[in-house]
């Protein structure tokens, strides 16, 4: 079976290529690149991740110039039909600016770049995304951020957690995000967007394998 | 036309960086600030009889994430 995925890229993203390499590890297919300004992307996609980086060098807002590209109106037209879309880090950053998910992610609250493997705390364990882990397992992710403190207002998070879509939490919260919340799901459940990096925990050689369940799940889903 | 829109956190919303120069203002022993918010200032230079409500969607679509911020709308000159 082949496993038909994209990976945007914006100018600034600097890990699509990291994408790439783990979706083709898992699924066996090499995924389709596409560029920022493509107004259309590929027929019959299973999968779209949105990679970390500074797209646009963070202009504006984090993800938000990124948001307003061409190629964006399809995925979003993309999230609607059901397609699972994956943003991580910046890509995390780029869905709530363009409103497929809730809240906004603001600079740490230590004010400096984390770069370091940190615990999470698997909260839904339900999702297509998140269904090959063991609810409230914790695992090993790395996060390399500056602004990844997630803000939501209390009727918002209220919301989020009443409806189960916080599919992460920080075991120690390391930015200041509302709640320990490291990855957020759509109402529907097939958007995710999440500040760690699952891509930068394939393989041994990575330090951590843990990232790896979360595109053997994403697969599993599709078959 | 010059309009010019102010950009601020929305009360409440935590604010690292003003935290951040807040401490540092008084490092440099400037004393009673009770509080310090950075906000952003957005410069435009539109055609004249831009509608408001056109402006006002430039702030809600991209000058401003309405999550985490106000805005507000000055016209200039």
């Amino acid at each position: 079976m082949s496993f038909r995925a994209a990976v945007i890229t914006f100018p600034g993203s600097n890990c699509d290529r990291d994408m790439a390499v783990a979706i083709e590890q898992v699924s066996g297919s090499a995924p389709l690149r596409v560029w920022h300004g493509d107004a259309d992307l590929p027929d019959g996609l299973d999968f779209i991740a949105l990679p970390g980086g500074f797209s646009y060098g963070d202009y504006l807002r984090s993800g938000a110039m990124a948001a307003n590209s061409p190629v964006m109106r399809s995925v979003k037209a993309a999230a609607e039909r059901g397609v699972p879309v994956l943003g991580v880090c910046n890509g995390f950053q780029v869905l709530t600016e363009a409103g497929l998910l809730p809240g906004a992610l603001m600079r740490n609250a230590s004010q400096h770049f984390i770069c370091r493997t940190v615990p999470l705390k698997v909260e839904n364990a339900q999702s297509l995304f998140t269904s090959g882990y063991e609810a409230g397992e914790t695992i090993n992710i790395p996060v390399a951020h500056h602004d990844g403190n997630y803000f939501a207002d209390d009727e918002a998070l209220d919301r989020i957690e009443g409806e189960g879509r916080v599919a992460f939490r920080y075991a120690e919260n390391c930015n200041g995000s509302r709640r320990d919340i490291a990855g957020v799901l759509n109402a529907a459940g097939n958007v995710l967007g999440m500040m760690p990096h699952p891509e930068r925990a394939i393989e041994p050689a990575h330090g951590g394998t843990d990232g790896r369940k979360l595109f053997e799940a994403a697969l599993k889903a599709l078959a | 036309m010059k309009i010019r829109v102010l950009v601020s956190l929305k009360p409440g919303v935590l604010d690292p960086q003003g935290r951040a120069v807040h401490h540092a203002l008084e490092g440099l022993g400037f004393e009673g600030v009770e509080d310090v918010r950075i906000g952003r200032t957005v410069e435009l230079d539109v055609a004249d009889g831009t509608s408001d409500e056109a402006l006002d969607e430039m702030c809600r679509k991209l000058l401003a994430n309405t999550v985490i911020e106000n805005y507000r709308i000055e016209k200039v000159g």
